[in-house]
């Protein structure tokens, strides 16, 4: 199984533990890679309010680069997974914009005509790895260790460009790695939600009271740690959580948030430097902790 | 065909506002029948206590928006068969951020004190000459997906940022707004565009979390609006607020090195005068920095960075800014 690997820019940049985590799931996965080093931000939906073309040309210069390797796209972000497959739907629907696009790309020797797909790990892991196979790779049982979903916007709407219809499993896809994993699923409203982090810089009280809702909820319902496969819903859920909880008078902030590949890498035995869960700022100290008292099933 | 329902019930006469009580249901019901027949059949034959509103039962009048299983829909148009794996429970909730007033019912004052916020009339400057505004079709059309909205408080019900903050505008709402932005008839936009833009819960306030875009029932898609319109006001010379910085500064970024700098991105939003929004970051940076999460530089080869930054160019200089 190889995939055109694209990171996304928070993984390359404020958050180097979901780079480093990934990398050492995949290869336990036996997922090879390489690296989309040349392509650009997908624009994280910023860029498409100001000029919608603009973003879909350059995410359908990446999928071109993916194509021209022969490769499907893998991401580990649900911004960029959600963007990426708007832009790919819109090319989809309308084949002169297609040709428009390409004609932007024809200068770089490129040309998009549909033939890859683009698909986040937490897909791959539930469609083409299939639970059996992954849990294979688990040296332990995560069993009591208490779980919250938090998808992010972008991997569960607009649900038609998400591909909801053909992959109805996608939908339910993280309860199912924490099932897989042994965790016991901690339900909670907010698992869908906007972490608030598009809003951070720009109205920064109604970001960080969304923050308070989701982690002091799943908090109060017992989780132990809160999962996601977006690195900017990671920013805002574990970097703000402090101030958040403070300011909304919602208890400590005692709920750390883990990215899905660090998830995976606690199951699989990887030591917890590797997986970077020292860099957070909401301390793991004592989920690690949970995990290391748990014995290596022989 | 069985159905199960799971109905939420409040009675303001007996219990206080924001508390509620379940109560569920099994009824036999035709194979094609919507959620909202189940609650009619309920309340005709089960429990004539059941207060819900309707009327068309066709999707036309957008009096019948609940929640079910979570999320906000026209109860007419969801199929039991359609909502759920077969024999699961259907959840039957109130609308969200609009106050219940009994069961399954929510007032409207909340969505249309919105809706009046916004001024959703036509304000020409001066009378027609031949007795009637001469609009072309084009015009019209464009205005057609957001004339479409039947006012049914689905996505004010969903919208994110409406449940921490009762001062946005909302969706709907802004939406309408957009409506009148459009329409080649009025002669306020600039005007509208700037209050929409300087408002507490304007058009900035958006977290763009497609909610909206996801439960509308006549594909609406206000957010896409919202995100024109801060485009557009941007256009009229509104450049005062951190949202225009924040979308100005990611653009560079890109544009500039094909990926984003966060911190640049965070500085620039704040704005460089900004002084306690800029203390208030250098706090969280300064902890970044201490756990290792120091962004390092990751360049991209220099020539697919060019590269880059030649499409943006391209499609700008098309664009005449
Ligand atoms: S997180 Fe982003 S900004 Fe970043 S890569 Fe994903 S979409 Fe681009
Ligand atoms: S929209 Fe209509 S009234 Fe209109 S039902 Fe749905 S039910 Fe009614
Ligand atoms: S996209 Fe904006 S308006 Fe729509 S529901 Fe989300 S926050 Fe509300
Ligand atoms: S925009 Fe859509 S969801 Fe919102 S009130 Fe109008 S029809 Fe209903």
């Amino acid at each position: 199984m190889k995939f055109a690997f694209y990171p996304g820019c928070v993984a390359r940049g404020a958050g180097p533990e979901l780079f480093d985590s990934a990398v050492a799931v995949m290869e336990k996965l036996g997922i090879e890679w390489v690296e989309l080093t040349g392509a650009s931000c997908t624009g994280a939906g910023v860029l498409q309010e100001k000029d919608q073309k603009l973003g879909d040309i350059l995410n359908i210069r990446t999928l071109a680069m993916a194509e021209q390797l022969g490769l499907p796209v893998m991401t580990i972000c649900s911004t960029c997974q959600g963007v990426m497959a708007q832009a790919d739907r819109r090319i989809r629907r309308d084949a002169d914009y297609l040709e428009e696009i390409n004609g932007y790309l024809a200068e770089e020797g490129l040309s998009y005509s549909g033939n890859t797909t683009v698909k986040h790990l937490l897909w791959v892991l539930v469609e083409d790895i299939g639970v059996e196979t992954l849990k294979k790779t688990f040296v332990k049982e995560l069993s009591g260790v208490n779980l919250a979903p938090f998808y992010g916007c972008y991997i569960v709407r607009p649900s038609d460009a998400l591909g909801f219809d053909e992959n109805p499993e996608r939908q339910t896809s993280l309860e199912t790695v924490i099932e897989a994993v042994g965790g016991n699923v901690i339900d909670f409203p907010g698992k869908t939600a906007c972490c608030g982090f598009p809003i951070l810089l720009i109205n920064q009280r109604n970001s960080l009271r969304m923050v308070a809702n989701h982690t002091g909820t799943a908090s109060e319902l017992g989780a132990d740690a809160m999962v996601t496969p977006c690195p900017l819903c990671h920013l805002n859920l574990d970097g703000y959580q402090p101030k958040a909880r403070r300011q909304n008078k919602r208890g400590k902030a005692d709920l750390p948030i883990i990215h899905l590949p660090q998830l995976l890498g606690l199951a699989m035995g990887i030591d917890s430097k590797t997986l970077g869960l020292g860099k957070h700022l909401v301390n793991t100290r004592d989920i690690v902790r949970k995990v290391d008292s748990i014995s290596v099933a022989s | 065909m069985q159905a199960k329902l799971k109905v939420s019930r409040y009675d303001p006469e007996t219990m206080g506002q924001g508390q509620q009580r379940w109560d569920e249901f099994e009824l036999d019901v035709h194979p094609n029948a919507t959620v909202l027949d189940a609650l009619i059949q309920i309340r005709e034959e089960v429990d004539g206590t059941l207060a819900l509103r309707c009327a068309c039962r066709a999707s036309i009048c957008g009096s019948c928006g609940m929640r079910v299983n979570g999320d906000a829909k026209l109860v007419c148009k969801s199929r039991i068969a359609d909502v759920g794996e077969e024999g699961a429970t259907i959840v039957v909730e109130p609308m969200g951020n609009q106050a219940v007033i009994k069961d399954l019912v929510v007032t409207l004052d909340t969505f249309f004190d919105k809706v009046r916020q916004v001024d959703p009339y036509l304000q020409p400057d001066s009378e027609p000459e031949q007795g009637e505004y001469v609009a072309s079709d084009e015009s019209m059309v464009n205005l057609l997906t957001a004339m479409n909205c039947i006012m049914c408080g689905a996505c004010v019900s969903d919208c994110t940022v409406l449940e921490v903050d009762e001062a946005f505008i909302g969706p709907a709402a802004l939406a309408k707004a957009w409506r009148f932005v459009e329409d080649p008839r009025d002669d306020q936009r600039d005007a509208r565009l700037e209050e929409l833009n300087d408002v507490e819960g304007g058009i900035w306030d958006c977290t763009r979390c497609f909610k909206c875009v996801e439960v509308c029932p006549k594909d609406v898609a206000p957010m896409d609006r919202i995100m024109e319109m801060r485009d557009m006001a941007i256009e009229a010379g509104n450049t005062n607020t951190s949202g225009y910085r924040h979308t100005e500064s990611f653009n560079k970024s890109v544009k500039k090195h094909g990926r984003l700098d966060e911190a640049r991105l965070a500085v620039e939003s704040a704005g460089y005068t900004n002084v306690p929004r800029l203390i208030d970051l250098a706090e969280i940076g300064v902890k970044s920095v201490l756990k290792g999460k120091m962004p390092p530089i990751v360049p991209h080869k220099a020539d697919e960075k060019e590269k880059i930054t030649r499409i943006f160019e391209k499609v700008e200089s098309e664009r005449g800014s």
